[in-house]
């Protein structure tokens, strides 16, 4: 185990690094160069730039700079809003969309996971058809249709709930559900068809012959199995639920790290593009080496895997 | 004595996409206690459908179509799915061909032998915990205290059908159904685990149904051995009755195709050419008779009844029919 | 209860080996069968149904309209569905029907051109790894193992940032973004042949080995492929409406489904109808893909086969 987490943690340390090393010859090899492109930069900005950067030192230089200071902590100053600078972005706008994403990604498990699991377990009857079909048009709607969709229903049609701003419960429904519907229906077919998949096992066949009743068949023996691809899907789920909240922070105007990021984009802020790709980046793989360690807790076998594939 | 396990008349069928499967087809038969009876016929015979009949746990396209399975007083056959809960483990349990795939692999060794006996006996958690070191002692594993906590894939494969024999004798069944218990392990392993089966139905008194292909694992074991073909049983009686005196052609094919150490020329391993039949459309007659050497027209015609020979010798076969002694005698018998 | 037996029929016959080997169920070679499948399916096929519609709408609609897709109906700015105009017009004049259908264009090619090259790529990389095997397969799956571990939308939108917006830019990032997943599979697949093979070039003679490989051990491994190619064409779709929707899309003004629900939904409150046929559009395309991916990867699984 402790080799296979340990390649793990290299292949993370490896993937910050090449996310890093990205965003630093991409900024360098915008047309131009980032700093030379617009014309009405205000000198104080444009001197603190050339200060920091070292614009002048040979490229190598500038790239270890550049590592020291992401090292650090420290992802540099906004390009187009004096004063502020990318650390303070991620310090006032990640909380809100932290709280945004985590109550989704508990949605999505609450409701996926349990309607997987009725969905095998009435294989073909109404209750999997109805759980399935909703599913397949949850992996059809892209989250912005979900969204814009949910918010003309809701807010502006029948005005139950806002259609924008923050800070009080009713304003995260319509947000958490659009960002929750395509990894619920996604966990809901995984869950499903790792559950069908178990049930077929002989070790099912075993605790049958043993007597036990189904409820302890499926509660012991088939949901820790079938759960087991879930926790692996837990990482592409989080990253599609942090890029899905660039477009529904957008939608409801919700001042989250995602609507910043979309705006930096719109204003070609480089800098701030790239400070949040990278913590954004850092904290994706963050979480699938947390992902991986549940993964090596639930199922044994890995635990002895060391060395093999 | 009576009779532990006395099946009559089952018929078991499976829907298919391509019709309906006439897997078991009207086979009866019994069990005394502390009885070893085994079942042998080739893949597809309907041997393990018997076993999985008995136990209900058809796949959901099987049913038991007829018959009566009475087990201790009870029809089996006809109990709820709860009261067939209470029998499974508790008063027949089975273990399966693949021990490399038959245990919970996220579940210890000690949760999957305890479950049973705080289900059927009603231990508390610490009693069902010492009760599985017992019995993995009693299998043969070596350090079971320390074993216990350990998970499937630290097992081999023969270890890990002992701790299957161990799970399955935990609430001392009246009877044990091993379906191919050794097909999947290496010779020697297979011997082990057969020694096993042996020295603990002694040690029990536990009637046990040994499923095999392989005439030569039953050998040893088996009180009574009942040949399979297409879903019925074609011949029976004791072992001695099978090996030295056969009546049906398939079983002498099946002896022919055991190899014999003991043979003094080298010999070829005889193999039965075809393939048993479709039993989406079993054929009208016997069978047997497209792979039958000793083939006749009434074969065709009329499926042959099990007949007595002597003492519990039984055979479905129309060569024992006095009719068919002259054809026989032009034939020359089986070369043993 | 005894059935009279007639005597005179215990003549020997001969037995009937061809009898006993014929089986009774048709033999369907694989491709067959997966068709036999596929064709049972109904979602499947309704799937398949609509996608034809889509690319054949996408080809050859916007020979058939009154309108270009920039052509101005001043009078007529941001009008609601209509005889004049199926799915109404926007905010300057232009059809908004001939634009879903240029917007077909855009989006199936992102589709199906980024999903050809996901797997060119893939099938270059995963069979090179696989057929080599050894310290080349390790060194090349690490590799795989560090990019997969990247978060790959977040470089989609670095290398969209970098290129600039525009049809083959976007190509080019999806395209040499998203192969990883292929190229396992396409390894996997690789692997199995090279392991089946050991076990026919010690059963066989020569001159039938290259023949079940072509006619079993190819098609069998194709499968997953297929599918992961036929489900890789909706998540570009997917990823491209995502780029547009946060402003790295294809620009106008031969806009794509995702830059013409972009624009929609900045009008949602007033003129709904902007947003929602550029939606369905994306949706529909969507439920057909995974509808027909679903399909086939029942039908061409192996394991299904019974």
């Amino acid at each position: 185990m402790a080799r296979y987490l340990l390649r793990r943690f290299i292949s993370m340390i490896l993937a910050i690094w090449v996310v890093a090393t990205l965003t630093f010859f991409i900024m360098k090899a915008l047309p131009g160069g980032p700093f030379a492109r617009e014309k009405a930069l205000p000198p104080s900005i444009l001197a603190n730039i050339e200060e920091r950067y070292h614009l002048n030192d040979p490229l190598l230089t500038q790239y270890a700079d550049y590592m020291v200071r992401l090292v650090k902590w420290d992802l540099g100053p906004s390009f187009k809003q004096k004063g502020r600078d990318v650390n303070e972005i991620i310090t006032d706008h990640f909380p809100v969309s932290a709280q945004l994403g985590l109550s989704a990604v508990f949605l999505s498990l609450l409701i996926g996971i349990p309607a997987g699991i009725i969905s095998a377990l009435r294989q073909n009857k109404w209750q999997d058809q109805l759980a399935m079909f909703l599913s397949v048009i949850g992996v059809s709607v892209p989250s912005f249709v979900m969204a814009t969709l949910l918010m003309y229903v809701f807010a502006l049609k029948l005005g139950w709930l806002p259609a924008a701003m923050w800070g009080e419960l009713k304003h995260m429904v319509l947000p958490t559900i659009s960002l929750a519907g395509f990894p619920m229906a996604f966990v809901a077919r995984l869950t499903r068809s790792s559950m069908l998949e178990v049930l077929q096992q002989d070790y099912i066949r075993t605790a049958k012959s043993k007597g036990l009743s189904q409820r302890v068949i499926i509660y012991r023996h088939a949901l820790k199995n079938s759960l087991i691809p879930v926790i692996t899907y837990l990482g592409p789920l989080v990253a599609g639920i942090l890029t899905g909240s660039f477009v529904v922070e957008k939608i409801f105007a919700i001042p989250g790290l995602g609507r910043y990021f979309v705006q930096s984009i719109n204003n070609r802020d480089y800098t701030v593009i790239m400070g949040i790709t990278f913590f954004d980046s850092l904290l994706l793989v963050g979480l699938n080496f947390l992902v991986d360690l549940a993964y090596t807790l639930v199922d044994p076998r890995i635990r002895l895997m060391d060395g093999r594939k | 004595m009576a009779n532990l396990l006395e099946v009559r008349n089952l018929r078991t069928h499976f829907q298919t996409y391509a019709g309906t499967v006439q897997a078991v087809n009207g086979i009866s038969f019994s069990v005394a206690p502390g009885e070893a009876l085994g079942i042998v016929g080739e893949s597809g015979c309907g041997k393990s459908v018997t076993a999985t009949s008995i136990m209900r746990l058809l796949p959901p396209n099987g049913k038991i179509v007829e018959g009566e399975i009475d087990f201790d007083g009870r029809d089996l056959a006809s109990l709820s799915e709860r009261e067939m809960q209470h029998i499974r483990g508790n008063e027949i349990s089975m273990i399966f061909q693949d021990p490399m795939t038959s245990l919970n692999p996220v579940l210890k060794i000690r949760t999957q032998i305890s479950e049973s006996l705080q289900l059927h006996q009603n231990m508390t958690k610490a009693q069902a915990a010492k009760r599985s070191v017992e019995l993995l002692e009693l299998v043969g594993i070596p350090s079971p205290a320390m074993r216990v906590k350990q998970y499937p894939h630290e097992f081999s494969g023969g270890m890990r059908q002992r701790v299957m024999i161990a799970m399955a004798l935990s609430c001392n069944p009246k009877m044990l159904i091993a379906d191919e218990p050794t097909t999947a392990l290496d010779v020697t392993i297979q011997a082990q685990i057969m020694d096993l089966m042996r020295e603990l139905r002694q040690k029990l008194n536990t009637a046990i149904i040994l499923i095999t292909h392989d005439l030569g694992v039953v050998a040893g074991m088996c009180t009574r051995i009942q040949v399979m073909y297409a879903g019925r049983i074609i011949e029976r009686g004791t072992p001695d009755d099978i090996y030295y005196n056969p009546k049906h052609p398939y079983t002498w094919g099946l002896l022919k195709s055991v190899p014999r150490v003991d043979a003094r020329e080298r010999r070829r391993l005889h193999s039965i050419l075809g393939q048993p039949p479709d039993l989406l459309a079993p054929p009208e007659g016997c069978e047997f008779w497209p792979r039958c050497d000793y083939a006749m027209e009434i074969c065709q015609r009329q499926k042959p009844e099990l007949a007595n020979i002597e003492g519990e010798h039984e055979t479905a076969c129309w060569l024992t029919h006095p009719a068919a002694a002259a054809h026989l005698a032009a034939k020359g018998g089986p070369a043993q | 209860m005894e059935t009279p037996v007639n005597v005179n029929q215990f003549r020997p016959v001969a037995k009937d080996i061809q009898m006993a080997q014929t089986i009774a169920r048709p033999s369907t070679t694989y491709w067959q069968d997966a068709r036999r499948r596929l064709k049972k399916n109904p979602l499947a096929m309704i799937g398949l149904f609509v996608i034809i519609i889509m690319v054949l709408g996408a080809i050859i609609g916007p020979f058939f309209c009154k309108y270009n897709y920039s052509d101005q109906d001043y009078d007529n700015r941001l009008a609601s569905p209509s005889k004049e105009h199926w799915f109404g017009t926007d905010n300057l004049g232009r059809d908004l029907f001939v634009r879903v259908l240029y917007g077909a264009r855009i989006s199936l090619a992102i589709g199906f051109f980024a999903s050809l090259i996901n797997l060119t790529i893939g099938v270059l990389y995963g069979s090179i790894s696989g057929y080599f095997g050894g310290r080349v397969d390790n060194v090349m799956m690490r590799i795989v193992d560090v990019i997969y571990t990247v978060p790959l939308t977040m470089v989609v939108i670095l290398l969209m940032v970098l290129f600039q917006p525009g049809l083959k830019n976007i190509l080019i990032a999806l395209g040499l973004v998203y192969w990883i997943g292929m190229a396992r599979i396409v390894r996997g697949q690789v692997l199995a042949i090279k392991e089946q093979e050991y076990v026919l070039a010690a059963r066989m003679v020569g001159a039938n080995k290259w023949r079940i490989m072509l006619k079993h051990l190819i098609p069998n491994s194709m499968g997953p492929i297929i599918v992961s190619a036929t489900l890789n064409i909706p998540q570009a779709i997917f990823q491209e409406a995502f780029l547009s929707f946060i402003g790295l899309g294809v620009a106008a003004p031969m806009a794509s489904w995702g830059v013409l629900a972009d624009e929609g939904a900045q009008a949602i409150q007033s003129y709904p109808h902007l947003l929602f046929f550029p939606a369905a559009a994306i949706c529909i395309t969507m439920l057909a893909f995974n509808f027909l991916g679903d399909g086939l990867r029942d039908a061409l699984d192996p394991r299904m086969r019974r």
